[in-house]
């Protein structure tokens, strides 16, 4: 099992308020990728990139100067990252090319871009169905989701907050943090938070930031010759839902259950596996029903499986030890940032938030409204 | 949340797939799009049957009217055209189908998971409406 091809550079590039513009922040990220590989754009045959412009790919390797022989703009939110290194793998084992590189940027902070309800396409069937109703996109769609959830299972407002509690002291170990002087996250701030959709409240819901970050990926022959020592692909899935908030009869079940059963196979692991996960909050309820849907506990344990600290720093499952979406970095598509994290950990270079010994990091993403979910696991070379 | 209070979204044109779906608004009757063939009921309205891919048996039944709260969430912050508070909700109806929709109440933060509902209607300015649902008397 397994597969042959390795990253072999990570990097962020800046975060926050940076007053960049979106391929300012693609160069800067790309360039620092390469350089922590010892690698240079001259290496770079296969690109992957999205929320750039139409021709996501296309612009970034014009503006690079750059004439790839891969390419890849799968649109899937911020799940996308994930689904690039899944075909980067395919497109390096099949011969087409040799070097990847997967980049993401967005200002949408410092361009004050983003709006409430989304971004509505009149011909889609939403736009006639749904939108008229007013829903914030994608914030009520979680929100129905987490009552959903508290409602089956009889959770409470004040459990599911740990997530955020959790991530905030993550944050606090990481200087990059958008959140790393805020000081601690309390249930009671999480739930005195001004409530955008019920139940959730702005606590529950990832920054709005802006960043970037790219990741380089070659074969893993190749990659043992290079600077760094290689973070193996051991596996990956992806699973497609939906656009609509009504496509899903069950709320509380993801296309996760299918994307992870998918990387773990190929992988031959099993969550039982994993030393260190990195899994999009985009809201708090996002991870509650991820860490479910991936069999880290059963359906509706989530709740009273991370209480007690074993998400946070020093507790048995180290879960978005960058300090995640919601109190790190959330430029809009997240998920190049999870692969970031998850390469430095396996490398160990994570300083105070360090988890001791990483072999094995999950990363899974998810777009949309719940709507694409793919899941990465990487390892380091034995 | 008045009915009155939320009208000035704009609702796309119907193409040719939801034009019965919308034209029966104008009537005040909610329709399910149904598969003669395999039974399957289906929202929104497609140009065929997710359950048994045809595109030739589709057709149109009436919805008895009734629902009942899948999931719902109360909006807080404002959206243009909308005004907080409000509810959104996954309406799961008998014919086999759930609806996005709002439920038109003055007391949004009651509503919640299993209440029954009835179809309500807004008016849309071309004349189409809007189903919503109110919560069921009994
Ligand atoms: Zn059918």
């Amino acid at each position: 099992m397994s597969t042959s091809v390795a990253i072999v550079g990570a990097a962020e590039s800046d975060l926050g308020v940076t007053g960049r513009s979106i391929l300012g922040l693609q160069a800067q990220a790309i360039g620092r990728a390469l350089d922590d590989a010892g690698l240079t754009l001259a290496d770079v045959d296969g690109l992957a990139t999205t929320g750039v412009s139409r021709f996501s790919a296309t612009q970034v390797a014009d503006y690079l100067g750059l004439r790839p022989a891969w390419t890849d703009s799968t649109f899937a939110g911020g799940s996308a990252f994930e689904m690039y290194v899944a075909r980067a793998v395919q497109a390096i084992e099949a011969g087409q090319c040799s070097t990847v590189v997967i980049s993401y940027g967005s200002n949408q902070r410092s361009a004050r871009s983003r709006s409430l309800g989304g971004v509505v396409e009149s011909h889609t069937p939403e736009a006639q169905f749904e939108t008229p109703y007013g829903p914030l996109y994608p914030i009520s769609y979680y929100a129905m989701a987490a009552q959903r959830y508290l409602h089956r299972y009889g959770g409470t407002r004040e459990r599911l907050a740990e997530v955020a509690v959790a991530a905030r002291e993550w944050a606090l170990l990481n200087p990059a943090a958008f959140r790393h002087g805020a000081g601690p996250l309390s249930v009671a701030d999480v739930l005195g938070a001004p409530v955008v959709s019920t139940p959730l409240t702005t606590a529950d819901c990832c920054l709005v930031t802006d960043g970037g970050g790219a990741v380089v990926l070659t074969s893993l022959d190749r990659a043992r010759d290079l600077r760094r020592p290689p973070v193996r692909v051991l596996g990956y899935g992806e699973c497609t839902t939906n656009t609509s908030m009504t496509a899903v009869d069950d709320l509380t079940v993801t296309g996760a259950v299918e994307s992870g059963r998918a990387a773990f196979a190929r992988a031959g692991l099993t969550p039982a596996d994993v030393d260190v996960a990195e899994v999009y909050d985009s809201f708090t309820i996002t991870v509650v029903l991820t860490l479910e849907a991936l069999g880290f506990c059963g359906r509706g344990e989530a709740l009273d499986w991370i209480a007690g600290g074993r998400i946070r720093p020093g507790g048995d499952f180290p879960l978005d030890t960058s300090g995640g979406g919601l109190s790190y970095c959330h430029p809009g598509q997240y998920g190049v940032l999870l692969l970031v994290e998850a390469v430095r950990q396996l490398r160990g270079e994570c300083g105070a938030r360090q988890v001791p010994g990483a072999e094995i990091a999950l990363a899974h993403g998810t777009g949309g409204i719940l709507s694409t979910h793919a899941t990465v696991l990487l390892g380091v070379d034995r | 949340m008045s009915t009155e209070a939320q009208q000035s979204h704009q609702v796309p044109e119907p193409d040719e797939v939801t034009e019965p779906w919308w034209e029966a608004t104008r009537r005040r009757v909610l329709l399910v799009q149904r598969c003669a063939a395999c039974g399957h009921a289906q929202h929104p309205p497609r140009a065929l049957c997710t359950a048994c891919g045809s595109a030739r048996d589709l057709d149109w039944s009436q919805a008895s009217g009734d629902g009942v709260v899948d999931a719902c969430t109360v909006v807080e912050r404002a959206m243009p055209g909308f005004r907080p508070p409000y509810v959104v909700a996954r309406v799961r109806l008998p014919e086999g189908v759930l609806l996005l929709s709002n439920v038109v109440t003055e007391h949004p933060h009651d509503v919640g998971v299993g209440d029954a509902l009835r179809l309500d209607w807004r008016p849309l300015p071309d004349g189409r409406a809007l189903p919503v649902f109110v919560p069921s008397e009994r």
